[in-house]
């Protein structure tokens, strides 16, 4: 069911308007903020809404998950048709492939970046990157 | 002055970015159809694999999946190095008491379940959603139960280091084996059974199976070379 | 049905909300739980768009280890955000 507003469909656009709104949420942390846990942080968020916004680009309407489990196939003999028949109804399984992998590295990212976090609080006794940039060594 | 700048070029991308994907219809098939149903076809005719996610990212593109392993090693390294004490300065650790008798019993008894249940998601990989990475992530979640319910609950390093390395070499020597039979490197050389059995589709539980034991390893590394730092 | 419609634009506001609460929030460790939420909506929203698999990795890499490593790095520095509208001294040597 979907309710027309400014001749858009509000429902189907829903998933576009969230992941681009919390990709410049997640930017606004990195580019404004001060303490370098808090762009850290950022660099978190950022990093939820691309991930959100490549899976929903691959969605197809009404579609189910690329498995060809028993319970899909539902004893039909395993032809050429049969598999191209159930496979017009499938999302695209290239997206999941990739995030699959950002997801990861993303992690270790995450990880690397907090551990020079603590080698920069042990050397200069703050958090704020003016401070930082003020003291010279 | 500096946040009504950053505001206002944000504005600006958010506009731009969204007046592109509005022209994309969503849930309607706009793009080639030619990389979607080539995957979606040769899984289940070719390799015999029902988890077309799974053939991808193992046997289609399995490159990249040799090189985010090599990306996680380089951060468990990476982390190790930069957070190193000499031995006479090891502190304490930063869980400074145990946790208290329900919450201790209760780990002792789900940290074998949680082992079960990730060796199970990692060995039938590719057969139901799941796989190597999803299989490591969750042995790694039980250590961490453990590591934070008791005080001094040791994990040693030796161990982790031989099953990490171990699997790694597995991986490797998989791929030139396929080499070595006149193919390429990661190609399928076993003979691919039928659908929908534990035994099917060639290498792929193979080099799943030392995905996952080497992701686990890697994980429960970085967590306690991090719970043991503190001043 | 309508109660479908509305539980997901429920869902959506709420991960726009605890996006923009981490990033206010000045207490360090209550941003750190926002962005566990956000985590644990992003692996229901895989869910709903058809990719288990990818849900099950976002759930146990975004909620659990995340959230542990940042409380590691707060235990270990500062827990609280100083005022960020106070001007900054110059180190005078």
């Amino acid at each position: 069911m979907d309710f027309k507003l400014f001749d858009l469909s509000i429902i189907e656009y829903a998933f576009f308007i969230t992941a681009v709104l919390v990709i410049l949420i997640g930017l606004y942390g990195v580019l404004v903020k001060k303490t370098l846990i808090k762009i850290v942080i950022g660099l978190s968020v950022l990093d939820a809404g691309i991930n959100l916004l490549l899976i929903s680009v691959g969605y197809l309407k009404e579609g189910t998950a690329p498995i060809f489990s028993p319970a899909l196939l539902k004893g039909m003999p395993l032809t050429m048709d049969n598999i191209r028949k159930l496979s017009e109804g499938m999302v695209d399984p290239v997206p999941q492939a990739l995030v699959l992998t950002a997801i990861v590295i993303g992690f270790g990212v995450i990880a690397v970046a907090l551990s020079l976090v603590i080698r920069l609080y042990r050397h200069h006794h703050t958090l704020n990157i003016d401070e930082i940039k003020n003291l010279k060594w | 002055m500096r946040k009504i700048v950053v505001i206002s070029l944000l504005a600006v991308f958010g506009v731009y970015l969204l007046e592109v994907l509005f022209k994309l219809d969503f849930g309607h098939q706009f793009f080639l159809n030619g990389v979607k149903d080539f995957y979606l076809t040769n899984s289940p005719e070719k390799l015999n694999v029902a988890n077309v996610v799974t053939s991808i990212v193992v046997n289609f593109r399995g490159f990249d999946t040799l090189g985010e392993v090599t990306v996680l090693f380089l951060a468990t390294t990476a982390m190790s190095s930069i957070l190193y004490k000499e031995r006479h300065q090891l502190g304490e650790r930063a869980v400074l008491f145990s946790s208290s008798r329900i919450v201790m019993t209760g780990s002792k008894l789900l940290f074998p379940a949680i082992i079960l249940l990730g060796v199970y998601v990692f060995i039938h990989g590719h057969l139901t959603p799941g796989g190597g990475f999803q299989g490591g992530v969750i042995i790694a979640t039980g250590f961490l139960l453990m590591l934070l319910a008791y005080k001094d609950y040791r994990v040693s390093h030796m161990a982790l280091s031989i099953v990490e390395s171990s699997a790694g070499i597995i991986f490797a020597s998989v791929g030139l084996l396929g080499m070595l039979n006149g193919g390429t490197f990661l190609e399928n050389f076993l003979p691919t059974g039928t659908m929908n059995n534990l035994l099917s589709g060639g290498v792929i539980p193979i080099i799943y199976i030392a995905v996952g034991l080497k992701v686990g390893a890697e994980l429960t590394g970085l967590i306690y070379t991090a719970l043991n730092e503190k001043d | 049905m309508i109660i479908y419609v509305i539980l997901l634009f429920f869902l959506l506001i709420l991960m726009i909300g605890a996006a923009i609460y981490s990033i206010v929030q000045r207490d360090l460790l209550y941003a750190v739980i926002g962005t566990g939420v956000i985590s644990l909506i992003l692996s229901v929203l895989f869910l709903l768009l058809q990719a288990p698999d990818v849900a099950l990795t976002e759930a146990a890499i975004g909620v659990a280890l995340t959230t542990i490593i940042f409380i590691i790095t707060i235990r270990n520095t500062v827990r609280f955000e100083k005022d960020s509208d106070q001007p900054i001294k110059p180190v005078s040597k």
